[in-house]
């Protein structure tokens, strides 16, 4: 029998599309290029914003430990240290495992759970070691327990930078400071309170000029920038550090929906090019989803709930699940994620989603 | 380093006057009567475990989910269950009259070691800044508080409204 859900990515919105779609009787394949499930919610130590519904005021992680054992209460089965490398047009999904001969399976249908990836700025000195992103600060702090800087610059101060800095500090770390190009914080005031309060500056309209030291990072040239973004003249100060984190944003990781042809949308306000998607979360190929950071960056939290949401969509659509009580479940998900998506930070995303649907129709 | 630059604006720190404005937040008789809740949370985020965790229903934030925590003063009777589920950390329970000459604060805190209690540490302002000295009063580092310890430290009086953390 083909898997009637092939997952592609074992994050919040993936894991939540299983357990979803398990419940509800369908056959699924989650696969996962880790050697664990979860995704960025093992990096993520801070207690979730959100209602009830989010598990607000619960850590990341641990949420991440429910969902598996949910995933396993359901005897979901489960593809690690899996890559996925391509998808045919007949739903056919190419993967390779280590030491396993098995390498494709046909799907009938598919969800590209695949996150997002980094991005980087750019600047003298970007490539020397102790320039890392703060994914992988973060990796390298919660999965490995490894400090991998003593002093440490903070570039950009979305809640991702913010939230490092505080977790770089917990594990010992002296953060010099958190430099933001913008003259305004652009994450929390709550989670840039915290990071205060322990005495760490945060600087808006800088930037960083350089990364100095051979062949690691001993210090960097910051400097005050005017609201064209150029470097004001004798602003430039060297800061000693040895880790530089990079918390400039993050973009839809969106190579499989590349190779499927898949129409894509520019959508700044959700991190790039985005796939292109209706409300059910179906892309311009019939019967292959998105949900969660690929489908345009946001948080966790919607990416859970896009997961769920495409599980009972699946789950409709094969017959597993009657249509009105497919309705009734698909309407309270809009509604937490519409209510995720309100205020002044989440209006961005709101407003981006919004395009996204009308480009659609 | 960089903390010696001059800030222009928006350096993440909430002015006294802004969060006096805070909805719901206590009078001075209020604070005079005994432990009370501030909430520090001044932006439209959706976020309400402090509504559904509140044992005295003294913490409003209704529909839409983007309300600002409102306090009623009157319900609220200092218990702290709040400040651990915050994930702003935000919240502190301030008891004015805790003596004579000082005032007592529960804080969140995350970090490692927990003071002892009876210790001396350094009471910081919102910018980390040195006020005064505080002493540990309590610890609570107990299961239901989510690995958020909560810590309670005295601080002369005239500091109840300026102390919100400590530097070991």
């Amino acid at each position: 029998m083909n898997d009637e859900l092939v997952i592609i990515g074992a994050g919040p919105a993936g894991l939540c599309a299983a357990i979803e779609a398990s419940k509800n009787n369908l056959k699924v394949l989650l696969i996962d290029e880790s050697d664990r499930p979860g995704g960025q919610l093992f990096l993520q130590t801070h207690k979730f914003f959100g209602s009830r519904h989010h598990m607000a005021g619960v850590r990341g992680f641990q949420i991440g430990n429910d969902l598996l054992k949910q995933a396993s209460d359901y005897g979901i089965e489960l593809l690690l240290n899996t890559i996925v490398w391509g998808i045919y047009p007949d739903k056919r999904v190419a993967f390779a495992t280590e030491g396993e001969k098995k390498c494709s399976v046909i799907a009938q249908n598919i969800l590209i759970s695949t996150g997002a990836l980094e991005k980087a700025i750019y600047f003298k000195g970007w490539t020397k070691p102790g320039v890392m992103s703060a994914g992988a600060i973060q990796h390298m702090m919660h999965v490995h327990r490894v400090l991998p800087g003593k002093k440490v610059l903070i570039v950009g101060s979305g809640n991702v930078g913010l939230i490092v800095a505080y977790q770089l500090a917990q594990a010992g770390a002296d953060v010099v400071g958190v430099i933001e190009s913008l003259s305004n914080i652009g994450g929390y005031q709550v989670h840039a309170g915290k990071i205060r309060r322990m005495g760490i500056p945060i600087l808006t309209s800088y930037t960083i000029v350089e990364a100095q030291g051979t062949p690691c990072v001993e210090s960097a040239v910051v400097a005050k920038i005017d609201d064209r973004g150029i470097i004001i003249n004798d602003t430039e100060l060297e800061v000693l550090c040895d880790l530089v984190c990079l918390a400039v944003g993050l973009r839809p990781f969106d190579e499989l929906c590349r190779v499927l042809d898949l129409k894509m949308v520019y959508i700044p306000n959700l991190g790039g090019f985005v796939p292109l998607h209706n409300e059910n979360m179906e892309t311009s190929f019939n019967g292959i989803y998105v949900a969660g950071d690929v489908a345009g960056i946001e948080e966790a939290n919607t990416a859970m709930d896009e997961g769920r949401l495409v599980g009972i969509v699946v789950a409709e659509k094969l017959g597993k699940i009657p249509t009105k009580k497919a309705g009734e479940l698909k309407i309270q998900i809009r509604k937490r994620l519409a209510d995720l998506r309100l205020g002044s930070f989440g209006s961005v995303r709101a407003s981006g989603k919004a395009e996204i649907i009308k480009h659609w129709q | 380093m960089l903390d010696k630059l001059p800030n222009d604006s928006n350096d993440g720190v909430l002015s006294l006057e802004r969060i006096r404005a805070l909805p719901g937040y206590p009078g001075k008789d209020r604070f005079d009567e005994g432990p009370v809740v501030v909430i520090e949370c001044d932006e439209d985020i959706p976020c309400n475990p402090c509504e559904d965790i509140c044992p005295e229903g003294a913490i409003t934030v209704g529909e839409p989910i983007i309300n600002l925590p409102c306090i009623n003063p009157d319900k609220c009777n200092g218990c702290i269950v709040c400040i651990s589920i915050c994930p702003g950390l935000c919240m502190f329970v301030v008891h004015k009259n805790f003596s004579a000459t000082e005032s007592l604060i529960y804080i969140p805190y995350e970090m490692h070691p927990v003071p002892e209690k009876g210790s001396i540490v350094k009471g910081c302002d919102r910018k980390g800044e040195f006020a005064c000295d505080a002493r540990v009063e309590k610890t609570i580092l107990i299961k239901k508080l989510r690995k958020t310890a909560i810590l309670a430290i005295a601080v002369p009086k005239r500091y109840f409204e300026i102390v919100r953390a400590i530097k070991l």
